[in-house]
């Protein structure tokens, strides 16, 4: 991080919102990593004047920061928009409760769905909890944005949503970090007090009003908040935005008079209703869900919003002029500029030495699952094995060669899944598969249900001692805090038996017969059964040693390296290669064990 | 200069965020406003990657517009034949001379184009396509991986910033390390634009 002559650092939406966090005091952090959010809290846990930590899951993030800021100090928690799914009991209990110190949430959104299941709009939920939501349009105001939260939340006794998106996170943009974090953080202290958090029903009746109250008088504060602002431009066009679209409004309409809401929840309907009258025609650009649009429209206010403006993906300058365009509010025909048809795509896939790929290989192989890829007709073929699947790296099996992924919902959903598919009486084997971290976030209670109900199903835990996809955070299980401490490490085995398996199996993620043996055991066992692959990140391997290469002499094409989807292997016209660079050798040697015809071996030095 | 617009492409791995941060920070650190927006999470893996960097007095939009993109500065030719509609007319598409083909290609589901159809591609939009050897030369250099920092090297020479910002910027960015044999990949770029090898 560097300054300029402006005394400025370029910094993304992520870093400015633990920076704005660290300065406003915050004294408790937790998360569970999800794209777009986790920046926010690796940033945090540098610090080391806080308490920052990976939580489980986002359920319970949300209540550790709730029960922190109960004592008095400041506490956030930050997570993916459906990581806010997972935390929403505790986000509107949260809600009903009120605060002590201040409580921040940052939901971070993904429109146009880059790394997520789903794309969602999660300026609903602050509206169904009843609780403000500020949104920020670049780093600057995403640092600034902290300290107003956190006063917010003290002043009116509310958690108050900061709702970011993927092209706010992930975007850098140059921040002026004025501020300091205070000398002395708030002493924490409890105090006594059941009907404000012991929400038996009672005391949950007696909070009722008060949140509408609150609702009111927030409503009021955002009349006259500098979190909303106007820029006096043109009369003919007005134009109300938030978050990154105000970027896309000031870009495409240079002239028009922009209403820029910095908080998008609850409205100042008279600021809206002020500026709308002094413009002949309003609009809304937002992204996603016509939030603002509806709301205004409530306020028996004409605006046109969603009619113009797509409410699928991400918008974009390019996006919003052409809408504007269409809708005859520029002049001109939408600009025709198309990608390139007909090039090779370039999917993400599983690295070079991954080991989740030999356990997806040995599935793929003995459910014959390379007929349904090459299935020419259009019919719905049944698996001979089906297997659900959930949220990480591991997803890419779903992709061909190995095409070893038959469903994938959320965080957990493979074990209940697979449980439910047993239960129909569907007749295959099913096999769940889920991950080290995502099995911790909640695979747990899935196994608990799976071995109470008594479901005969094979559930493969893919333990590469961290979570991947989102860039290597700890969990549980790996023996290291966020912050870089030694922890306690919740041993996978033990906690599987202590649940009641009784059919569990521990492989080397890396050994092919190992492997094998253990999915065709686990099959045929008429009993629930768990096997974990153990086997360390391939990103993460420290020693790559011995690149293995391909025998041309030896080789005859057949083809059956390439069916594990190593980008290190690669063929061009009818040669089998592996590449030298990508190849991490020794610490995998899977093509290796699968090679029908002992055409792989360690590169010799003089074939360099 | 009025606005540059950078778009910095490549395959997971080749180091094209880190590239592009130092574009941003260079630019930064000599008084313009920047914003740039990357392919993070689950794409970076061996995926297409693409960054949008925008530097001038004032940015609004981080994501350049299709077909506006001032420069297009490309690791890969897959991905610059991908991302080369981003170009505005008359644009400098500055390329690594380096293919690494996809699965697909691999698996022989589909063919990677030729450098006659790539080049095509990118004078649809421009006469102005330079293509560097910047993998091979890094070899030479015995470190591969510096390819971004020679490519940067190569690029200094489009853009109005001071030769000293950029060694700043790069040596802040990299490990002490690995200062030495990164810089000599800087000037064999800036050599290679020099002498005319484009």
């Amino acid at each position: 991080m560097t300054t300029n002559p402006k005394n400025q650092r370029l910094l993304s939406g992520n870093e400015a919102f633990a920076l704005g966090a660290y300065h406003a005091g915050v004294k408790v952090a937790a998360a569970y990593p999800g794209t777009p959010s986790t920046e926010i809290m690796e940033t945090l846990a540098q610090f080391k004047d806080l308490h920052a930590e990976w939580a489980t899951n986002e359920k319970v993030a949300m209540e550790v920061a709730l029960g922190a800021c109960y004592t008095g100090v400041r506490a956030m928690a930050s997570m993916k928009h459906v990581g806010l799914n997972v935390a929403s009991d505790p986000f509107l209990a949260a809600a009903t409760t009120g605060v002590n110190g201040g409580l921040v949430i940052i939901s971070a959104d993904d429109p146009g769905i880059h790394s997520s299941q789903n794309e969602q709009d999660n300026r609903h939920y602050a509206k169904l909890a009843k609780i403000p939501v500020l949104e920020p349009g670049d780093s600057q105001e995403a640092y600034d944005l902290m300290g107003i939260a956190f006063d917010l939340s003290e002043k009116f006794d509310t958690p108050v949503m900061v709702r970011t998106t993927t092209r706010i996170s992930h975007s850098k943009s140059a921040v002026k970090t004025s501020g300091k974090r205070p000398a002395e953080a708030k002493h924490p202290a409890f105090y006594y007090n059941v009907p404000k958090y012991v929400m038996l029903p009672v005391n949950a009746r007696s909070q009722r009003p008060k949140i509408e109250k609150r609702l009111v008088e927030l409503a009021e504060y955002a009349e006259t908040s500098p979190l909303n602002q106007v820029s006096e431009g043109g009369k003919e066009l007005g134009i109300i935005t938030s978050g990154i679209s105000y970027q896309y409004a000031r870009e495409v309409f240079p002239k028009a008079s922009i209403l820029k809401l910095g908080m998008t929840y609850p409205l100042p309907r008279k600021l809206i209703k002020d500026f709308a009258g002094k413009v002949k025609r309003l609009i809304v650009i937002e992204e996603l869900d016509p939030f603002l649009e509806e709301n205004i429209k409530a306020m028996g206010i004409t605006v046109s919003g969603k009619e113009i403006i797509p409410r699928i993906g991400e918008l974009s300058a390019r996006i919003v002029a052409d809408a504007a365009r269409n809708a005859g509010l520029l002049a001109g025909e939408p600009v025709k500029i198309a990608e390139v048809p007909g090039l090779p795509r370039r999917p993400p896939l599983l690295c070079p030495g991954c080991p989740h790929a030999a356990m997806f290989f040995t599935l793929s192989t003995i459910g014959q699952r390379a007929k349904l890829l090459e299935a020419k007709d259009n019919t719905p073929k049944e698996p001979e094995i089906i297997i659900t699947g959930d949220i990480g790296c591991y997803t890419l099996a779903a992709y061909p060669p190995l095409n070893a992924m038959d469903t994938t919902a959320c965080m957990g959903a493979s074990i209940g899944q697979a449980v439910g598919m047993a239960k129909a009486g569907i007749g295959k084997k099913v096999v769940a598969v889920i991950g080290d971290s995502t099995f911790l976030h909640s695979g747990i209670t899935g196994l608990v249900n799976a071995v109470y109900n008594q479901a005969k199903i094979t559930i493969v835990i893919l333990d590469n001692g961290t979570t991947a996809m989102t860039g290597h955070q700890e969990h549980p299980g790996t023996g290291f805090s966020a912050q870089g401490e030694a922890a306690p490490a919740v041993k996978l085995e033990d906690l599987v038996r202590g649940i009641g398996v009784k059919n569990v199996k521990i492989v080397d993620a890396f050994n092919m017969k190992l492997l094998r043996s253990a999915v065709k055991e686990s099959l045929a066992a008429d009993e629930l059964s768990v096997i974990i692959t153990r086997g360390t990140c391939a990103v993460r391997q420290p020693k790559k040693v011995n690149p293995r290469a391909i025998d041309a002499e030896i080789c005859n094409a057949c083809g059956a390296c390439l069916r594990l989807g190593c980008p290190a292997i690669q063929k061009s016209g009818d040669k089998v290669s592996i590449d030298a660079v990508l190849c991490i050798g020794d610490a995998c040697t899977v093509c290796q064990q699968i090679c029908p015809k002992q055409a792989i071996a360690p590169l010799k030095k003089e074939m360099k | 200069m009025k606005k540059l617009d950078l778009l910095i492409t490549g395959v997971g791995g080749q180091g094209v965020v880190l590239a592009s941060d130092i574009i941003g920070e260079a630019a930064l650190a000599e008084g313009y406003d920047v914003k740039k927006t990357d392919t993070l999470g689950m794409a970076q893996r061996g995926g297409s990657v693409v960054s949008n960097l925008r530097i001038a007095e004032k940015v609004w939009s981080p994501l350049i517009t299709e077909g506006e993109a001032d420069i297009l500065f490309a690791f890969e030719k897959l991905e610059a034949a991908r991302w080369g509609y981003y170009l505005k007319p008359g644009g400098i598409a500055i390329i690594n001379n380096h293919a690494q083909p996809p699965l697909a290609v691999s698996l022989g589901k589909t063919a990677y184009p030729t450098d006659t159809e790539v080049t095509a591609i990118l004078k649809q939009r421009t006469d102005r396509v330079y293509f560097i050897d910047g993998t091979k030369l890094a070899q030479e250099l015995g470190n591969v991986r510096t390819v971004n920092i020679l490519m940067l090297g190569c690029l200094s020479h489009f853009l109005p910033l001071k030769l000293e910002t950029w060694r700043e910027v790069i040596a802040r960015y990299l490990p002490e390390k690995l200062h030495t044999i990164n810089m000599t990949a800087f000037d064999r770029g800036r050599k290679e634009v020099r002498d005319g090898h484009l």
